[in-house]
């Protein structure tokens, strides 16, 4: 399993995350610099967010390689958030 | 000893699809989605005070974006070599391990470093110029929670990293402690990709 060969591949995956993520920092940092509609500068960065997120969780964190139940584990948290923001939703738009 | 158990202890556990091959992974796992609900209801609790709050700075005009940039950068760069570290020690190569491990650890270090100065320069000048508050202000309250429980984040990974570093110097840690390690440090990562993103650009 550890064999060179799967070592050397594998490096040059990870360096191609890094790269990606590198390229999604800087995009963030200049759309923010380009004053943009409020609405799309939001929807674009969450995008961006997600994107990184995911890219650190599937390659870095090998969710990619893993069993269905690690990543069901993994995504039990938005479950949650997704709960607590519905929850709350009176209190944010108030009749 | 119930009946149940009693005819289960001689046995090997059954296999099941929810058996993992290293049940740490699978603990570390559980950990890291409890902790994700802890940051979880931060980020939402900040978003909806955010949203009902009639006046908030513009965070890009009050906090230094591109200080935080390279933070960010610095963090997936620790990601990179955390991963290189336990490719090195997959293949056997604890020189190779150590090198990136202790870039690893360094990475974490500098960021502490940057985000004590960054929150001095608030703490000193920022806040002050702009009326705000540490006690007063949501914006402020909020931002300090966020970045500083982040932070204490930060501090356990360096500390654990160290550990694991000198646990597999003494051969008594192997890939797999890494790999669980390298975990922890990743969702730190992940974390603060998410904590730049609602915090300092949204």
């Amino acid at each position: 399993m550890a064999s060179t060969s799967h070592s050397a591949h594998s490096t040059a995956q990870y360096l191609k995350v890094f790269y990606v993520l590198l390229v999604l920092t800087i995009v963030e940092v200049a759309i923010v610099y380009m004053h943009l509609p409020r609405m799309l500068l939001v929807g674009l960065l969450m995008i961006l967010a997600v994107w990184k997120a995911s890219l650190v969780a599937l390659h870095f964190m090998h969710l990619k390689f893993e069993k269905t139940t690690l990543t069901l584990v993994a995504l039990s948290p938005f479950v949650l958030c997704v709960f607590l923001i519905l929850m709350l939703m009176p209190d944010i738009f108030p009749r | 000893m119930s009946e149940v158990a009693a005819m289960q202890a001689g046995a090997e556990p059954a296999e099941t699809p929810l058996t993992p091959e290293n049940w740490g992974k699978l603990g570390m796992w559980l950990f890291l989605a409890g902790d994700a609900m802890s940051f979880g209801c931060l980020i939402v609790g900040y978003g909806i005070l955010r949203h009902a709050s009639s006046t908030w700075p513009v965070p890009a005009e009050v906090l230094g974006i591109n200080l935080t940039a390279v933070m960010t950068f610095l963090l997936i760069v620790s990601s990179v070599t955390m991963v290189l570290a336990l490719a090195a020690v997959q293949d056997g190569d604890t020189a190779k391990f150590k090198k990136f491990m202790g870039f690893t650890i360094l990475g974490g270090l500098i960021f502490l470093g940057l985000q004590a100065y960054e929150w001095t320069h608030l703490i000193g000048h920022t806040l002050p110029e702009h009326k705000l508050s540490f006690s007063k202000d949501l914006f402020a309250t909020t931002f300090f929670i966020l970045t500083g429980f982040h932070g204490m984040h930060v501090s356990g990974g360096v500390i654990y990293n160290s550990c694991v570093l000198a646990a597999v110097s003494r051969g008594r840690y192997g890939a797999k402690h890494v790999e669980i390690a390298g975990l922890y440090w990743h969702f730190v990562d992940l974390v603060w990709i998410l904590i730049f993103t609602f915090v300092y650009l949204v």
